[in-house]
């Protein structure tokens, strides 16, 4: 029996190779909170990644240190609602001009987390007037069985 | 070479995430300024209130009501097929590529407790997004023959969203447990 040739091997490797790497998005910031999010049916895509903000709001990771306090998190470090205003127009001042009245705030909260804390975040962007937000979430059926 | 190749294949084979940033999109009220004069009232019968408590149960216009059934009675409200004067009020409006239509008045008013969870909050807006788009779907059927997810004419959607409107207020924060506002 003749063994099958390998030369296109490479170019195999190769093909798949770049369809990950076109297809990888790495992650910027690392999570210090837990961050599961809720399911839901009714998702619509976020178009243009570029122009949105992502607030992380859940239990830190490390609740030895941390406690098990749900808390803010922008870019790299813990937060409270007041830091919002100040993480906003940072935001807004990063993109163009012209862009800036389409930028979306995505709030990616953990479903644990209880609603007192996600209400004060959005009155703080309510007031720096960043209206447009994303209650992010997972594709997926709601578990009417809870309630 | 070919290994060098399989190496950084494993790499990025690790490395990728494959999810999409999804969600329901909303839109916050602007900021109340307290020099302004006081918006218009909004007659009793066009607001739908749907209340959860600390304890994530639902309160749908003053009586107890739960998810099963919150899709199809946000739908039975805003459509208000028997003209209840209970139920919103419709104004005819001009709309491209229409021509008149019945517009729902209906504004559905969500209002939560700070010790209502996140899961319920979603599940609750995902259940009166659905009922809105299931509005939506059945309107652009009737006039299109054509679901509204299905449409791709940008004239004609927009048409479907004024006709349908996605009137959902995220009501100012108030302590519901203490009856207060904050």
């Amino acid at each position: 029996m003749q063994a099958i040739s390998t030369a296109s091997l490479p170019d195999i490797i190769f093909m798949l190779l770049f369809f990950f790497m076109v297809t990888t998005v790495m992650r910027e910031t690392t999570l210090f909170v837990r961050n599961q999010l809720p399911p839901a049916t009714e998702v619509q895509k976020i178009e243009r990644k570029s122009l949105v903000s992502f607030i992380y709001i859940g239990a830190p990771l490390q609740t030895q240190v941390f406690g098990t306090e749900p808390r803010i998190q922008l870019n790299d470090a813990f937060a409270t609602p007041a830091d919002i205003a100040a993480f906003i127009s940072a935001e807004r001042e990063a993109r163009d001009e012209v862009e800036r009245p389409l930028m979306t705030t995505s709030m990616k909260v953990d479903r644990e987390v209880k609603m007192g804390i996600v209400t004060d975040v959005k009155q703080e962007l309510r007031l720096v007037n960043a209206l447009k937000v994303n209650y992010s979430t997972i594709r997926g059926e709601v578990r009417f069985g809870r309630y | 070479m070919a290994d060098i190749a399989f190496l950084l294949l494993i790499f990025f084979l690790v490395t990728t995430t494959m999810d999409v940033d999804t969600g329901i999109m909303r839109l916050l009220p602007p900021p109340i300024d307290p020099a302004a004069p006081q918006p218009p009232p909004i007659k009793e019968r066009n607001v739908f209130v749907v209340l959860i408590d600390f304890q994530d149960r639902l309160l749908v216009e003053g009586q107890l009501g739960n998810l099963y059934t919150l899709r199809q009675q946000t739908k039975d409200w805003l459509v208000n097929a028997n003209n209840d004067p209970n139920k919103p009020e419709m104004r005819l409006a001009y709309i491209d590529n229409l021509g008149e239509v019945e517009v729902s008045r209906g504004v559905i008013s969500l209002q939560n407790d700070r010790g209502t969870s996140y899961e319920m909050y979603i599940a609750v807006q995902n259940e009166v997004t659905a009922a809105i788009n299931e509005l939506r779907n059945e309107f652009s059927r009737q006039r299109f023959g054509i679901a509204f997810d299905d449409l791709t004419d940008e004239a004609l959607i927009e048409a479907v969203r004024e006709a349908v409107p996605m009137a959902i207020s995220e009501a100012e924060p108030r302590d519901v447990a203490a009856g207060r506002t904050r």
